[in-house]
């Protein structure tokens, strides 16, 4: 098998393999940093298909942004006794049996569309470096609405956590 | 690698994070399972543009689509968590069928 491949290979296995982890695993603290290799492992494969501005926004906004926000919730909300998980058994059985029926329907429609059979990247062109094009797209292209939208999306986001997280201030009269 | 693999391997990981939103009691854990899929629907995104090309679109659009969904899940995860430590400090639990004052 050659090399690229085998990396490839990897990556699918540890994205694979920790998120089976971050969704059965009991303690939460744990499960936050499986999390954490399941993000890493989707940006090597968003550098597989070259997309490396991608792949360095997951690492950055993903491992360093959400996680982190993740895990001060963790530190936050749960005293010494919430840190493990409980499962109840009915709830298990009806949830593994819905996730089985999705999964089987996704890998029904991805094996049997006939459009997407044998398309392989190795005779596609490189698209070289993403970040240029990324910002021609954004600034001068057709993205240039969404991105001020995104913006103020994010405005809304940031002011809104910050009222509804903060303590409630009555007033004193 | 072909395009196949990439799906399957979508495919999965959206499989994992509904089931953590399913049957999870925590709401933590429950985002925890939101990224997941989020995750998913974003790889999908960036395998597409990658394997299927138009003449009338940018090659790297769905790479875009991808950057903007990795927006959106940040500004949801704040405004998940900032909802949750509402909900700690008024019910001391964020387990979701505690908090069920609205139940009928």
């Amino acid at each position: 098998m050659e090399l690229k491949a085998l990396i490839f290979y990897i990556f699918a296995l540890s994205a694979i393999g920790s998120a089976v982890v971050v969704v059965t695993i009991r303690n939460i603290v744990h499960a936050a940093f499986s999390l954490m290799v399941t993000l890493f492992s989707v940006a090597g494969l968003y550098v597989f298909l070259q997309a490396d501005f991608l792949a360095a926004t997951q690492v950055i906004v993903y491992v360093g942004g959400i996680l982190v926000l993740i895990l001060f919730g963790v530190m936050m909300t749960s005293g010494r006794l919430e840190m493990q998980l409980q499962l109840e058994r009915g709830q298990l059985f009806w949830g593994g049996i819905v996730s089985l029926l999705i999964l089987l329907l996704l890998l029904g429609v991805i094996i049997n569309t006939p459009q997407w059979k044998g398309l392989a990247d190795d005779g596609a062109p490189s698209l070289g470096p993403t970040t240029k094009q990324i910002g021609n797209i954004i600034l001068k292209g057709e993205f240039l609405l969404p991105f001020e939208v995104a913006s103020i999306l994010l405005l809304v986001a940031l002011i809104g956590a910050a009222l509804i997280s903060r303590k409630e201030v009555r007033d004193e009269e | 690698m072909t395009l196949q693999n990439y799906l399957v391997i979508s495919a999965i990981l959206f499989t994992l994070g509904v089931f953590a939103v399913l049957t999870r009691r925590n709401a933590i854990s429950i985002l925890m399972g939101i990224e997941l899929i989020l995750n998913s629907c974003n790889l999908n995104f960036a395998a597409f543009s990658r394997f299927i090309t138009h003449e009338t679109t940018e090659p790297i659009s769905g790479q875009m689509v991808a950057l903007f969904g990795i927006v959106l899940a940040a500004a949801e995860a704040a405004v998940f968590l900032a909802i949750i430590l509402s909900i700690y400090r008024e019910f001391g639990t964020i387990r979701p069928d505690e908090t069920d004052t609205l139940k009928g």
